[in-house]
């Protein structure tokens, strides 16, 4: 028992010392993402002094930009499933290896989630009022409390089947099947709870006509399917670039085909909701008409959610052509479909919800510069986890860091100083 | 970027050691003006004047305060109030009395739209003069309709009323379904039984869910620290009414518990000039809100088919 603590303590040495040991290139990248991290950082710093008045948000429009990155990445983290359920469920063996990058990136996206909220809390001093057993949880009642569990749930899942494959792979034994296999199966179903869960909490609200709506749910869904993958497309190319690692372009090209059907459904979704909301002329399309049109000669959101329909039907369009197999125009298509994506269920679904008021009032909202560098840095805080996690588990899968050569490389031979002196 | 404290000079010579000296220099080069840019970028910190205290920050939930607990508390509320403001304010944990249930009638036949109970219901709550955080909306209302879509809420004539509109104040409906309770993940917000629904300041977590959720805007956050003036304090307080609030929290309409729950009427009542606001216990055949709700032919509570069932009706002169 004492060896194992010791042997694994002995390895997250490793992993962490690796992740301070990179080429130029590694370090300018580390080094632009921390920039960022400590911009958003002061700028959290000084919403915490003056509170949420450094926000663009009101009483009118009480959530803005956080909530809907939180949205968004909560649809990233959900879209890893599209990974595992072909590698498990139908035994593709392509996208084998690569199901680990796919659920690294849910974890980085998932502490993106949790760093989005807790920028949106008044009083973040307060969060343990929300830890179960010393706080005062009110669940099952809100929606907000079920996902705090599935969000730290599939985190947990996510870090537990990628640590132990990675642990796994280092030590050079086959994993046990009866200590992934079911996480795995359990984790394709939180994948689907945890953006379902976030859609209720819109879609429970009665007094929100536009948010209360059965579709949301699954345009929640065919959307992260969309976006996420095509995220994974991105990641793995770098990958592929930046690293020795083999990728293959048909394992890029399986994940085409699932962004593909997926934008699909997305724009169909889409359309049924347009329709419901402007054929039957009731009362209640109040917001959709700001959104798409403008109402009362306010239409700040007009030119992004046309922008964000512009992208996603060309994007759509590129997904069907035989033209997305080549990868050049398979990542033009993907940055669409992110972009779009971004916009549509971001600013598009969150700030229309609140606008006209309850009593009718138009008040629009738009960040503001402080609440913009606190998503930039959260934005470099995620991308910088992700990419340390690679750092590690790169070197892992391709047996550079392994058991086998403890002690003979340089990351884990170093002194005191650190994994400096494995530089060249 | 080299840290100037992490001078090589100073770090003796060891023979031999050479690599072993220049990596430590460099990590701790690099170490060094890490914590100083992380020390850099939360340097705004340091403006953060009284935000919590650690008897505040541990303060139980308030229905698991007991009554001494609850003593020291609203004792250490006083002295904050005191240390704040300047003025030693009276604050008390009133509690919602027996077979009394709460209900508001306003006529909208009588109602001129001189936001009066506006501004009584600031000064009487204690509320944020800037920003300006106000309970009560009066909407001007074209004739003939009822759809806020329409509602002008920015009115400024010479006089009121004005010819061609009604006016409809819109303030807590005091839900008897109140989605805003549903909706809070820490029970910050409930409904007593009076029927007033209230907000625990001091546990509330600022996530501003029950402000999505609430169908009539009643509910008002503090984006950053209240501007109170010291000199339109009102000391007369309560624990879970007109007490002053924290920058981050939630608050709301409570019927000015700290009057009605001592049988007074609600500010708003006392100041309208037109007698247009009705206010008493609906469980008491006597009353007056009993009275209209008996025998007026038509009253109505707004939004009725979302289903929250106001305890606020709105009547007419018929």
């Amino acid at each position: 028992m004492k060896t194992a603590v010791r042997n694994y303590l002995f390895f997250l040495k490793r992993c962490i010392r690796i992740a301070f040991v990179g080429d130029w290139r590694y370090y300018g990248w580390m080094g632009l993402l921390t920039v960022f991290c400590l911009l958003g950082l002061n700028a959290y710093a000084k919403q915490i002094v003056h509170g949420l008045i450094a926000t663009g948000m009101s009483d009118e429009v009480s959530w803005g930009v956080y909530i809907a990155n939180f949205t968004f990445l909560v649809g990233v983290a959900a879209a890893a499933v599209m990974m595992v359920i072909p590698v498990y469920i139908y035994n593709n063996e392509e996208l084998h290896d690569l199901v680990i990058f796919g659920e690294l990136l849910a974890v980085a996206a998932i502490l993106m989630c949790l760093a989005f909220v807790t920028v949106d809390l008044g009083r973040p001093d307060r969060f343990w009022h929300l830890i179960p057993g010393i706080g005062q949880f009110n669940f099952p009642a809100s929606m907000l409390s079920w996902d705090v569990i599935v969000l730290n749930g599939y985190l947990l899942l996510n870090a537990h089947i990628c640590g132990y494959l990675l642990y796994c792979r280092y030590q050079n034994r086959k994993p046990s099947k009866w200590l992934y296999i079911p996480f795995v199966f359990v984790a394709i179903g939180w994948a689907v709870s945890i953006h379902t869960v976030t859609a209720f909490l819109y879609v429970g609200l009665g007094g929100r006509p536009f948010w209360n709506s059965a579709i949301v749910g699954p345009r929640f869904l065919a959307s992260a399917f969309a976006a996420g993958p095509a995220m994974i497309i991105l990641a793995l190319q770098i990958i592929r670039r930046v690293t020795q690692y083999t990728i293959s372009d048909r394992a890029l090209l399986t994940l085409r085909s699932i962004v593909q059907v997926s934008m699909l459904i997305n724009v169909f979704l889409l359309a049924n909701e347009v329709f419901k909301e402007f054929y039957s002329g009731n009362l209640h399309v109040a917001s959709s008409k700001y959104l798409y049109v403008g109402l009362h000669g306010y239409h700040a959101l007009v030119p992004w959610i046309w922008t964000a329909i512009a992208f996603n039907l060309t994007a759509m369009v590129l997904l069907v052509l035989p033209v997305s197999r080549s990868l050049k125009w398979l990542n033009l298509t993907c940055v669409l479909c992110i972009v779009g994506i971004w916009i549509e269920k971001g600013m598009g679904l969150v700030i229309p919800g609140f606008i006209p008021t309850p009593l009718g009032e138009m008040v629009e909202y738009a960040p503001t510069l402080n609440e913009t560098l606190v998503c930039f840095g959260i934005w470099a805080f995620g991308l910088l986890c992700y990419t340390v996690f690679l750092r590690m588990s790169v070197p892992i899968l391709q047996g550079k860091l392994a058991k086998a050569n403890e002690g003979t490389l340089a990351p884990a031979s170093a002194g005191p100083a650190g994994g400096e002196t494995a530089l060249p | 970027m080299p840290d100037p404290r992490a001078t090589p000079d100073r770090v003796p010579e060891t023979p031999g050691a050479e690599m072993n000296r220049r990596s430590f220099l460099r990590a701790s080069a690099v170490l060094a003006s890490g914590a100083a840019a992380l020390a850099a970028s939360l340097a705004p910190l340091r403006e953060l004047r009284d935000y919590t205290s650690v008897e505040q920050w541990l303060q139980k939930y308030y229905k698991e305060l007991t009554p001494e607990e609850m003593a020291r508390v609203l004792k250490r509320i006083e002295d904050e109030v005191e240390r704040q403001y300047g003025l030693r304010p009276q604050v008390r944990d009133l509690k919602p009395m027996d077979g009394v249930q709460f209900v508001y009638a306003l006529n909208l036949t009588r109602c001129i739209g001189c936001r009066k109970c506006v501004h009584a219901c600031v000064a009487e709550n204690n509320q944020s003069r800037n920003p300006e955080i106000q309970y009560i909306r009066v909407l001007r209302m074209p004739h003939g309709s009822i759809d806020m879509d329409k509602a002008e809420h920015n009115y400024a004539p010479a006089s009121v009323p004005e010819k061609g509109y009604f006016y409809m104040p819109v303030q807590c409906q005091q839900c008897r379904n109140p989605p805003c309770v549903k909706v809070c993940p820490v029970h910050a917000t409930w409904q007593e039984a009076d029927g007033i629904t209230v907000v625990d300041y001091n546990w509330c977590i600022g996530c501003r869910y029950c402000a999505a959720a609430c169908p009539f805007w009643a509910r008002h956050f503090n984006f950053t620290r209240p501007g109170l003036p010291k000199d339109g304090i009102n000391p007369d307080m309560a624990y879970l009414g007109n007490r002053p609030r924290w920058q981050g929290v939630m608050e709301k309409c409570h019927f000015c518990l700290q009057r009605t729950r001592a049988g007074r009427y609600p500010a708003c009542l006392e100041v309208c000039p037109t007698g247009a606001r009705k206010f008493g216990n609906v469980l008491d055949p006597n009353s007056e809100v009993a009275y209209i709700l008996t025998h007026k032919r038509v009253f109505i509570q707004l939004k009725e088919e979302l289903g929250t069932s106001p305890r606020f009706y709105y009547y007419f002169d018929v």
